[in-house]
């Protein structure tokens, strides 16, 4: 065997002794010996709080359908969909304390849906409204960053707040329920960008209190993760300075209870930490991409088959959920996906001097001169031609 | 004072009015910069005010947008104008649009400040006038002082501005001394400014290039023209009042820049001059800048750097029309 061979196995597997995995594919609780350490944790989860998990994911599953939907219909732009990535979001997002601040890519539906986002804001900027669509900062956004769709950018902006939380003394002052943290969410792709890297050597110079959490679903579009890394994207942490664990990212619980952890000893002044969550995109990468033309339907299928979702459900089961509470799920998601449509639909268009808006914080003669002359412009052909 | 003391007196006068002002940089900190500029900031303000960021420019802009979002004020230092290059994604995708992305919601009151121009011999990548890059960008403001009193006041209004500025500093007039009056306030960071006065041609230009225009303005007066030069300090927004009204009185003007020509600063005023005060213009508004080159090794410079006599071929140009 040439080295060249030696190394050309696929990066990641499910079988790596490091991945952290508390169900397995059907659903049963059957941890991994790299969860152990997490099962305290997972011992203080509730039904209730399972539930919850389960709803989260099966909604915004069908919102994400009917965005897709949307798109096809000639209503959006474009639609990244989240499908088969709900555990890792769900899990990673409800570990996140109100005071929290998240970054996302453009991907994560399913995390600013948590936080409070409505949905028919990502609706907007899909649909060419907006180029962001929400207010981080207004409190019923839950500290949510807007999507960023250049990859890796908001790796250091979510470091350069974590610097901020540091210097003003938001974080490690051992009270829980006031120090702050910083999530930053990422792709495989996006792990190959210089910001990435820079992002990672800025946070272990100045410790931020912040957690890399990289949605590895194995394609950056048609590009698979074996070009991005010959090694497995977790091993990079090390190279920082941080601990860095791979989880099964189909296993809400498992996700839930790593990024707990890693958020709680962040926040407490232990600096960042970074999770590789092992998934999968069941859909295409985009409304605009053909997956077909780069991946085999038996790789689909066979992530099909460790459907976040169902996976949760089959557990769920298990621990005697009522046919009602899934029939609850089923009518408030097919609420939500109803509710996203009317909306969409209602969704008015743009004045034309919205353009202008913003450009600066403070007045720009250069700006104002171009909006006055294209209202005159416009003017001269109301009542003008008769 | 000296116009590198200028802006280090500028920055402590800011970090004393705010401690939500920092700076972060590349050698900054203990060795106060390659150029100085900050020199004793961080023995005064500690290295939780003035940061000796990692070796990457890309990081730093990152990463003062992120304490932007934070509630601070960062002022960056780019050690030189050729190594911006690495953080432009981040200027132009992120730091100028982050107020629009944000429908308003969010300012960006960020401060970069680039090391600019020739003059000073340096190798390559040390020598270069990128403005046009950054006033091309909506959603930056881009200044560049002149004289030490304007390096003191601007740096000041830079980073109380609420939007991001790139804040260009003529490297070439660093030991270059002048009055510093700290008890008034130099004029709007926007605004252009007349420093001569005269009748015949109008001269503009920005950064170490008015202190040639003046030695061109002085060697004509010895030949009988009498010409009006004007500091643009602001590249964007452009302040054309002063530039018009002095265009309208002297009928001629030539712009001066050390930039490649092709789409810069120079070709903006000077169609914009030729679009306002067309009537007025006994001759066409003249450009003398740099070639469309990329800056040349430092011993072909002195060939490179418009001078005062090459102003006063455009001048004498402009006046046989
Ligand atoms: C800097 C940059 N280069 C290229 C693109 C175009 N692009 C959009 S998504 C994508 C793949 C991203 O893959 P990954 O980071 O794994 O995230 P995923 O889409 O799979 O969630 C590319 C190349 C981009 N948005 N930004």
């Amino acid at each position: 065997m040439t080295p060249l061979e030696d190394t050309a196995s696929t990066p990641v597997t499910a079988a790596d002794p490091a991945l952290v995995r508390v169900l397995d594919a059907d659903g049963a609780f059957a941890p991994t010996p790299a969860a152990e350490p997490y099962l305290d944790l997972v011992a203080s989860l509730s039904d209730a709080d399972f539930e919850i998990f389960y709803r989260d994911m099966a909604v915004i599953r069908a919102f994400d359908q009917q965005a897709t939907n949307l798109q096809r219909q000639g209503q959006l732009a474009l639609w990244p969909p989240s499908y088969g990535q709900e555990a890792a979001q769900v899990g990673s997002v409800h570990a996140a304390r109100t005071q929290d601040h998240l970054f996302p890519s453009y991907r994560e539906h399913v995390v600013t849906r948590v936080r409070g986002v409505d949905p028919i804001d990502i609706i907007r900027l899909m649909r060419g409204l907006t180029h962001g669509g929400w207010n981080p900062f207004d409190p019923k956004n839950g500290n949510t960053h807007i999507y960023t769709l250049v990859l890796g950018a908001q790796t250091l902006h979510g470091t350069g707040f974590g610097m901020g939380l540091v210097f003003d003394g938001r974080c490690g002052t051992g009270d829980p329920e006031r120090d702050e943290a910083v999530i930053v969410y990422y792709g495989d792709g996006a792990s190959s960008q210089g910001d990435v890297h820079e992002a990672m050597v800025f946070a272990n110079s100045y410790q931020t209190p912040e957690v890399f959490f990289l949605q590895n679903n194995q394609w950056a579009i048609s590009v698979p993760v074996a070009t991005q890394s010959r090694s497995p994207l977790h091993r990079r942490g090390a190279g920082y300075g941080m601990p860095s664990i791979p989880i099964d990212g189909n296993d809400v619980i498992a996700s839930w209870a790593v990024t707990r952890r890693a958020l709680d000893e962040a926040r407490a002044g232990h600096g960042p930490r970074a999770i590789e969550a092992l998934t999968y995109r069941l859909g295409a990468h985009t409304t605009s991409d053909d997956p077909t033309k780069y991946r085999t339907g038996d790789e689909e299928e066979s992530w099909r088959r460790r459907d976040p979702i169902a996976r949760m459900k089959t557990f769920l089961l298990g621990r005697g959920a009522s046919e009602a509470f899934f029939a609850d799920v089923e009518a408030e998601a097919a609420a939500v996906a109803d509710d996203v449509r009317t909306r969409t639909n209602a969704l008015g268009g743009l004045e034309r001097g919205d353009m202008f808006a913003h450009v600066y914080s403070e007045p720009h003669p250069l700006v104002d001169e171009q909006r006055r002359w294209l209202d005159d412009y416009e003017a001269s052909f109301e009542g003008g031609a008769s | 004072m000296p116009f590198s003391r200028a802006i280090n007196a500028g920055l402590r006068a800011a970090m004393t009015a705010s401690d939500r002002v920092l700076l972060m940089g590349e050698d900054i900190g203990k060795l106060g910069g390659v150029f100085r500029v900050t020199e004793g900031l961080q023995a005064e303000f500690g290295d939780r005010r003035v940061l000796d960021t990692p070796l990457a420019e890309s990081g730093i802009v990152g990463t003062a947008i992120g304490l932007a979002m934070a509630g601070f004020r960062p002022v960056i230092e780019i050690q030189f104008d050729g190594f911006v290059f690495p953080a432009f994604d981040q200027i132009t995708t992120q730091l100028a649009k982050m107020t629009n992305r944000h429908e308003g919601a969010l300012s960006m009151p960020v401060v970069i400040r680039i090391p600019y121009g020739g003059h000073i011999g340096a190798v390559e990548h040390h020598q270069e006038s990128p403005e046009a890059y950054f006033t091309h960008t909506a959603g930056l403001r881009v200044v560049s002082p002149s004289t030490p009193n304007d390096g003191y006041w601007m740096i000041q209004d830079a980073i109380a501005s609420n939007d991001p500025v790139i804040f260009l500093e003529p490297k070439a007039k660093y030991w270059m001394k002048g009055e510093v009056d700290t008890a008034a306030r130099a004029i709007d960071l926007h605004a252009s400014r007349v420093v001569r006065r005269g009748t015949d041609v109008t001269l503009v230009g920005h950064g170490a290039m008015v202190t040639t225009l003046l030695q061109a303005a002085a060697l004509a007066e010895s030949e009988g023209t009498s010409c009006e030069v004007i500091d643009l300090r602001s590249l964007s927004p452009v302040d054309y009042a002063p530039i018009l009204d002095s265009v309208r009185r002297t009928g001629r003007m030539v712009y001066a820049q050390e930039a490649p020509g092709f789409t810069s600063v120079g070709s903006e005023v000077a169609a914009t001059v030729m679009e306002r005060a067309f009537y007025a213009l006994e001759a066409p508004v003249l450009r003398v800048s740099g070639f469309d080159v990329p800056f040349p090794p430092a011993k072909l410079e002195g060939a490179y750097l418009p001078d005062a006599d090459r102003i006063l071929e455009a001048v004498d140009r402009a006046l046989a029309y």
